[in-house]
């Protein structure tokens, strides 16, 4: 059976999605649960600052093609420039060049273009993803180069790693550390999920963030729960989170007060869990649901 | 000038930083590029005067003249069409398309693929007292939201002063996309082993962009000096520093923050980046 998929969210960053994934392994793992992590915050992955994974496999990530102007047979046409939809054509020093930074790697200007060898496609190395080994059991993360784009595609290069140690294995669930927002890298973590875990915080921020994670996730048709994190920020806001799930008819997991002792535990390279044992009620309750809800 | 705001990881104060920043300096213009989840409303609490939509060009497959022949399926890079020979269907996928135009240039049936508007997002721009407000919000589901922040910088008047860009997170695209347009760039971090990780790619980042920038410390505790030792190695200024206090949390939660507690600070740090940036 293919695994179950367990995708941690949030919309807003920082609202402890990391904290309570990596709070999430360490509980499995003592409980005897089998589970492949992938590490889906491509951009800023962290959880290998906390699980401090072992490399056993490093593969480059080859992202889209990014075109390329050959100065000397370029002829100044002008006509990939006017064609570009993404403003990716410049002209410095009176050469047509292309920015790296915004060519979205469409190919129009290799078509548009007169001259056969004026314009080529150039497949670009992105970043690495690995497989490791951690003392919870095998992770697959990745590393994306800054100012690189296509997140997505290697967030669902990192699922598909997963997946696939999970099936030789038998492995029953794979915990995602999703990446913030509600863009491509997000989409691409909901994608195939068979749950998603929305971590919101009492604040006016997360909420407004949260609800449009959890309509992303609605979107694509995958069954949410929310977390609220820091509850003891807020109470009014906490009971404003509490009646939107009711409202949307989204399981309401559990909440984490919030706790210096949280932060003292990160700071010391600790899982929020581990270093916070006067917590475990409250983590206990919201992983126990998650795994119910997944069933 | 214009000052990016931007941070590797998530929720370290990017947004409470930015607005306290365009409160101190004002008359100032803040602009909300974090297109994705924009937040800075919350806080400054704008009057919307204006608000338009953010449309790309997509497909639209004119039924009675095309010919079914696949050539747009076969060449969109990013598979958003499909054709159906044997039955004359056509599929469009609107979430995975770019809008680049492709489909419509090797289309070689005229009229038979026109190209036609669709809402992405919208730009919005009020004001709050002497703060001049702008900022993008990206409809759910779609695939970049870069085309929307560019669009967004790019209604910044010439006119403007005392720019201040709230950068969305991260170290991709969407970021390089709003550095481009900064004079000077503040990372904002704070002193956790993920906070200093993901600066450090947002380091990388801004130093390869070529632009001068410098630390904000937020959630500053002076017993924790892990920020202030990665700063060091670096070689980069913490040019200022906003105190963990769960006082500020609070506000926070509620949609307010202390702008005049912050407000003189603030300013001289503002003299201190126009001396920099000269």
């Amino acid at each position: 059976m293919r695994a179950k998929e367990i995708v941690l969210i949030s919309g807003k960053g920082g609202t402890g999605k990391t904290t309570v994934t990596s709070s999430f392994v360490w509980w499995m793992h003592n409980n005897n649960y089998n589970f492949v992590i992938a590490d889906a915050d491509v951009d800023a992955a962290d959880m290998h600052l906390l699980l401090k994974p072992q490399i056993k496999r490093k593969e480059y990530f080859t992202g889209k093609s990014i075109a390329k102007i050959n100065t000397e047979s370029c002829i100044s046409c002008d006509l990939c420039k006017q064609y570009c939809r993404f403003d990716a054509i410049d002209i410095i020093d009176g050469n047509y060049v292309v920015n790296p930074f915004r060519c979205d790697g469409c190919g129009l200007c290799k078509l548009v273009c007169p001259v056969d060898s004026a314009i080529d496609m150039i497949p670009q190395t992105v970043g690495e993803w690995y497989i490791s080994d951690t003392n919870s059991g095998k992770m697959v993360h990745a590393k994306l180069y800054p100012g690189a784009e296509n997140s997505g595609n290697l967030v669902t290069m990192v699922k598909h790693q997963a997946h696939l140690i999970a099936d030789e294995a038998n492995i029953p669930y794979i915990i995602v550390d999703g990446p913030p927002g509600i863009g491509c890298p997000v989409t691409s973590s909901l994608s195939g999920a068979s749950y998603a875990v929305v971590v919101s915080e009492p604040t006016f921020s997360a909420i407004h963030d949260m609800e449009r994670a959890v309509d992303t996730a609605f979107h694509f048709r995958v069954p949410v729960g929310l977390v609220l994190n820091k509850a003891s920020l807020n109470d009014k806001n906490a009971q404003a989170i509490k009646e939107y799930a009711e409202k949307k008819g989204i399981p309401f997991l559990g909440s984490i007060p919030f706790s210096k002792c949280i932060v003292d535990a990160l700071v010391n390279g600790k899982f929020a869990l581990e270093g916070c044992p006067e917590l475990t009620e409250n983590f206990e309750k919201i992983f126990k649901k998650i795994l119910e809800e997944v069933k | 000038m214009k000052i990016a705001i931007a941070s590797g990881k998530g929720g370290t104060g990017k947004t409470t930083f930015a607005t306290l920043f365009a409160h101190a300096i004002r008359p100032s213009t803040y602009v909300d590029a974090d297109v994705e989840e924009p937040n800075g409303h919350i806080f400054l609490k704008p009057e919307i005067e204006e608000e338009k939509d953010f449309s790309e060009l997509v497909p639209k497959i004119i039924d009675e003249k095309c010919t079914f022949c696949g050539i747009c399926a076969d060449e969109c890079p990013y598979k958003a069409l499909v054709i159906l020979k044997p039955t004359k269907k056509w599929l469009f996928f609107p979430e995975l398309c770019h809008s680049c135009g492709i489909c419509a240039y090797v289309c070689p049936v005229k009229g038979a693929l026109v190209e036609v508007p669709k809402k992405k997002g919208v730009i919005r721009k009020g004001k709050a007292g002497n703060i001049k407000f702008m900022e993008g919000i990206l409809n759910l589901g779609e695939p970049t939201p870069v085309p929307l922040i560019s669009s967004l910088l790019r209604e910044i008047d010439e006119k403007d002063q005392n720019v201040i860009i709230d950068a969305p997170p991260g170290t991709s695209c969407p970021v390089v996309e709003t550095l481009g347009f900064a004079d000077f760039v503040l990372l904002v971090s704070e002193p956790t082993p993920f906070g200093i990780y993901d600066l450090s790619l947002a380091v990388e980042l801004t130093r390869d962009l070529k632009k001068p920038f410098a630390i904000i410390e937020n959630k500053y505790n002076p017993d924790n000096h892990l920020l202030e030792d990665y700063a060091k190695k670096e070689n980069i200024d913490i040019l200022y520093r906003l105190p963990f206090e769960e006082e500020i949390a609070k506000s926070y939660s509620k949609g307010e923050l202390p702008f005049e507690r912050f407000e003189e600070s603030l300013r001289q740090l503002y003299e201190e980046i126009k001396r920099r940036v000269k």
